[in-house]
């Protein structure tokens, strides 16, 4: 077996470089295997964030070869032999150094996501729902917060002002878990349009594309929450049937 | 819109979350970023995609503008081209529905194509490869827009995406009439009978119907607004048989725009005589 050649960035707030390290290739290996074995040999302040090396932990996001993916799911038998690999940051959140980026910015958008509310429990005390009621949000709870939708998201990663006004795919996915959700009696839509910036997303899939979990975040989260804020603020056909019906 | 403020509701159970109740949280913006300053990393050929799609598109606009404005060779007995179906003005070859006077002179086409035309133009799966292919918004994944600012849907024009449902009602009234077309075409001058055009314009209305069918304002109409399914048994069931062909929407987005010009084609040699339609009985 060739040599893998990896081109890492190195660096931090005040700048960095891609540097190359060359060493055996070895069977069965993916990127995170590699990233390890330079960081044990010939790089030891090399800055990667990893935790379960299994896909389940959304920890090890980053862009090989320019596409945002996990290190620990991108296998090397994936690669041409001989082929220079390029492991870079996320690009849309702060570097901090390396491979690790500040990410803070999903969890302060996650604050912005109202909680779950619950319709009163039934006269035995529970809360009863039918499994083809939660079948959908339960896609959304396969996510495991690694933040490549959000690097992905063209909305933010090309337009760093937008960050003050669009939540992103992710949370979008955590919305429409909650909105779906059976038992929630919450209506989020006038957050979704007016403060988390639903209307900026242009339905191009990347999110969709990246995500490791295969979660359909356009076609079964974004889209339904769009034709939602539809219902109620675009479709006056809708706003009547509401005002006959003495819904919301 | 009414603006609702926390006195709308008179108890908290049916109170829900608005404007007024979001606690604005610091984010952090305007940190260095990691990686080159560079248009993309990407090794791959991300512009094949889009190269097609422009291509694809381009080339369906620019044959169906001239089947429309050209005026003539639309009908040829029992064919009629999708194109100018249904056929609502007085001076069609084909009396339809001559709703519009002898006032209007130039191709009936353009009476109804702008029904499809908006419901192609503001349909989700075009949307996507629009903006990723002539608007550079983005080209591809991880590859960096064409422009600086970027405000998505949020205004005009854009924010007239919101209306595609409406597209969809007149999407639906036109696979009636197209479907009554396909019927027709196997009603001869000399009695009933099956021609090649039969088959075209058949299938031509069942792929057109999967793609409107298939459609993502459909899926929520049918159901998708609901969030208990147990109480809507019927809608469960169109829901998840629209959420079934939804899955295959672009493929019968590609599929319907180049069989419905397709079918133009055939009725417009057939009708200018270029070709002879075989007829099986």
């Amino acid at each position: 077996m060739a040599d893998v050649k990896m081109h890492l960035w190195r660096g931090d707030a005040g700048g960095g470089e891609f540097r190359e390290y060359r060493l055996p290739a070895q069977e069965g290996e993916v990127v995170l295997d590699v990233v390890h074995r330079i960081q044990a040999t010939q790089a030891n302040d090399l800055a990667v964030r990893w935790n379960c090396k299994a896909g389940k932990c959304g920890s090890c996001s980053a862009e090989i070869n320019g596409k945002p993916r996990l290190m620990c799911m991108t296998r090397m038998d994936t690669f041409t032999e001989g082929e220079t690999i390029t492991v870079a940051p996320m690009r849309t959140f702060p570097i901090i150094r390396d491979l690790v980026t500040d990410v803070s910015f999903n969890f302060e958008m996650a604050k912005r996501v109202p909680p779950f509310k619950p319709r009163p429990r039934e006269a035995d005390g529970t809360h009863r729902m039918a499994q083809r009621d939660v079948d959908r949000p339960q896609e959304f709870h396969k996510c495991i917060e690694c933040f490549l939708c959000q690097d992905v998201c063209h909305v933010i990663r090309d337009h760093e002002e937008n960050k003050k006004h669009y939540a992103g795919p992710r949370m979008f996915v955590r919305y429409a878990s909650l909105e779906m959700n059976p038992l929630d009696t919450d209506d989020r839509r006038e957050l979704l349009k007016n403060e988390m910036g639903i209307g900026f997303c242009n339905i191009t899939k990347c999110c969709t594309e990246v995500c490791p979990e295969h979660i359909k975040i356009t076609d079964n989260a974004i889209i339904p929450l769009k034709e939602r804020v539809v219902d109620r603020s675009y479709d006056p056909a809708a706003w009547i049937g509401r005002k006959i019906l003495r819904r919301g | 819109m009414r603006v609702r403020t926390a006195e709308t509701y008179k108890t908290e159970e049916e109170r829900v979350s608005i404007t007024e109740d979001l606690k604005p949280t610091p984010v952090a913006i305007s940190g260095v970023r990691g990686g080159p300053d560079v248009h993309t990393l990407r090794k791959d050929r991300w512009w094949l995609v889009p190269t097609l799609t422009v291509l694809g598109l381009t080339a369906f606009v620019a044959y169906s503008a001239w089947a429309a404005l050209v005026n003539k060779d639309y009908y040829s007995a029992p064919y009629i081209s999708p194109f100018y179906s249904p056929c609502i003005a007085s001076n069609c070859t084909y009396q339809q529905l001559p709703i519009i006077g002898t006032w209007w002179k130039i191709s009936p086409a353009i009476l109804v194509l702008v029904f499809p035309l908006g419901f192609r133009l503001t349909c989700y799966y075009y949307r996507k490869a629009y903006y990723r292919s002539f608007w550079w918004a983005p080209p591809a994944c991880a590859v960096a827009d064409a422009r600086p600012r970027y405000t998505g849907e949020t205004r005009f024009p854009l924010i007239w995406q919101n209306i595609h449902r409406w597209f969809f009602y007149f999407g639906v009234i036109f696979v009636v009439f197209l479907a009554i077309d396909a019927v027709r075409a196997y009603d001869f001058p000399n009695g009933w009978g099956m021609g090649l055009g039969s088959l075209i314009l058949t299938v031509n209305v069942i792929l057109l119907g999967l793609y409107t069918f298939s459609c993502h304002a459909c899926r929520h109409l049918c159901g998708g607004q609901m969030d208990q399914f147990s109480k809507h048994p019927v809608r469960y069931k169109l829901w998840s048989g629209v959420s079934r062909i939804n899955e295959r929407h672009q493929l019968f987005a590609w599929m319907s725009l180049f069989f419905v010009a397709f079918t133009d084609l055939y009725v417009r040699l057939v009708a200018s005589g270029t070709i002879h339609d075989p007829r099986f009985f």
